[in-house]
């Protein structure tokens, strides 16, 4: 199985662990990942913020890349996700704004590109039953909130991932594994994206919010699948009113299930070291 | 106070947005993660716009504060995308030069973040954070966690440019209509 894949920006820097783990889990899971050739930034935040146009043009030309292939492209950050479903919803009901990225670009927009997120592959390509049966090491016991933020859910009608209040399908992925998917109110609020730059107080108010939330909800971890999401709470989160909460990425823990090899690098690069939770739960 | 009666058409037409449908009902306010630290708080955003009160609204701490969540446009009954309507106003507050005034450290983050997707086709995080510090001169925000990222080994010292990066500055050309901004700042 093959799917054209796009990293982005975070998957060598911030997101490294994101990548360490997600490339071990598709690779076991038989999924073939082909990097698009010279992607670019997508633009992130920063690119709408200062010109509709730039935030559009940008992830734009990686669809350019992409539909070289004939292949369903998989994106494993939900801020990438989000720009090039925008671009791609743009391109598809704009006809003006079509014209002008394909002139800015210098491509054809074929219509016909799918594009993914990572646990869309699992859920949908690989299927649980299947992600069942590499279980080896289920997560009994352990308690996990998912958090699926902004990005992987709204605007509904561009992304269009189903219910965007109360969102399933990473909490989905935690049962397969054998985890306890704990339900709480806090799955889809914004995580303070790059606000912690220049505003850090707010940012720290927010990571704290979340993840007070997550342990009222009495979980043991919280399960991300964003790199902004994941910096934002593992690093933000103050200690101050409660306990600090190690934040996972979900292929992280599909690594810890599926018992793969070279977890201890991963652990390395949290700063919320999550190592004394996995040892009490025999997981390490 | 002047009113500017053009307002809300200027920003209806750049947003798509129908500012009119508008009925008060608070959702975006109560959903915002970001209101209690915003002057306007987003429904306030759009009764202003409907008065047209122009330099309020452009000279808002609110529209950089925003960080596009899109919760607001998303639970709105009405369909109405704040978020594509505080895209507009933040393209109309840097294009009448008045960003700066309000937060300066948002706007030039975004700018940093946009200069070295310039530079190197992604993000290269070592060299934006510093280029950032310098023209901030903020040091307080950004450094904890810098450093915290570059002791787990998060932060890659040598930059990796991409091979088509004139394909990116010639993109920029054409569709980075506030390019002046960052040039008259260099």
């Amino acid at each position: 199985m093959e799917v054209s894949f796009y990293p982005g920006c975070t998957a060598h820097s911030t997101g490294i662990e994101y990548s360490l783990s997600l490339h071990a889990v598709f690779d076991k899971l038989g999924v073939k990942l082909m990097e698009i050739d010279d992607w670019n930034c997508c633009g992130a935040a920063a690119a709408h913020s200062l010109s509709n146009l730039l935030g559009l043009a940008l992830p734009a030309r990686n669809i350019a890349r992409a539909q070289m292939r004939d292949l369903p492209l998989a994106i494993p950050c939900a801020g990438c996700f989000n720009a090039v479903k925008r671009a791609q919803y743009a391109l598809l009901n704009d006809p003006d704004m079509r014209k002008k990225l394909e002139g800015i670009v210098g491509f054809k927009y074929r219509g016909d590109l799918e594009i993914k997120l990572m646990h869309d592959v699992v859920l949908d390509q690989v299927g649980l039953d299947r992600l069942k049966s590499h279980v080896k090491k289920p997560l009994s016991g352990l308690k996990v909130v998912s958090y699926y933020g902004c990005a992987l859910v709204r605007d509904p009608k561009v992304v269009q991932m189903g219910d965007f209040e109360n969102p399933m399908f990473l909490d989905d992925i935690v049962t397969a594994l054998g985890g306890e998917a704990l339900d709480w109110s806090y799955k889809t609020d914004c995580c303070g994206a790059d606000l912690g730059m220049s505003h850090g107080k707010i940012a720290v108010g927010i990571a704290d919010k979340i993840t007070g939330m997550a342990l009222e909800a009495e979980a043991d971890c919280a399960m991300v699948s964003c790199g902004l999401c994941q910096i934002n709470l593992d690093m933000r989160q103050s200690g101050r009113n409660h306990a600090k909460l190690p934040v996972f990425y979900f292929t992280e823990l599909m690594g810890i299930a599926m018992d793969l090899p070279g977890r201890d690098e991963w652990w390395d690069k949290h700063v919320m070291n999550p190592r004394a939770l996995l040892e009490s739960r025999n997981l390490l | 106070m002047k009113r500017d009666r053009s307002f809300i058409k200027e920003v209806r037409e750049r947003s798509g947005q129908n500012i009119e449908a508008c009925y008060q009902c608070l959702k975006c306010f109560v959903g915002c993660p970001l209101s209690s630290y915003m002057e306007f708080k987003p429904n306030a955003l759009i009764r202003m716009i409907q008065y047209g009160e122009r330099e309020k609204v452009l000279k808002s701490h609110a529209i950089w504060l925003c960080v596009s969540c899109m919760t607001c446009g998303a639970r709105c009954p009405n369909e109405v995308d704040m978020s594509a309507v505080m895209d507009t106003l933040r393209e109309l507050s840097i294009e009448e030069g008045c960003a700066y005034e309000a937060e300066r450290n948002v706007v030039q983050l975004h700018e940093e973040f946009m200069r070295s997707i310039k530079m190197w086709g992604r993000l290269h995080e070592a060299t934006f954070f510093v280029a950032y510090m310098i023209r901030t001169l903020d040091l307080f925000s950004p450094m904890p966690s810098g450093l915290t990222l570059m002791a787990k080994g998060k932060i890659p010292f040598i930059p990796k440019q991409m091979e088509g990066i004139e394909e990116i500055r010639k993109l920029y050309e054409k569709a980075y209509k506030t390019k002046g901004q960052l040039e008259r700042e260099e």
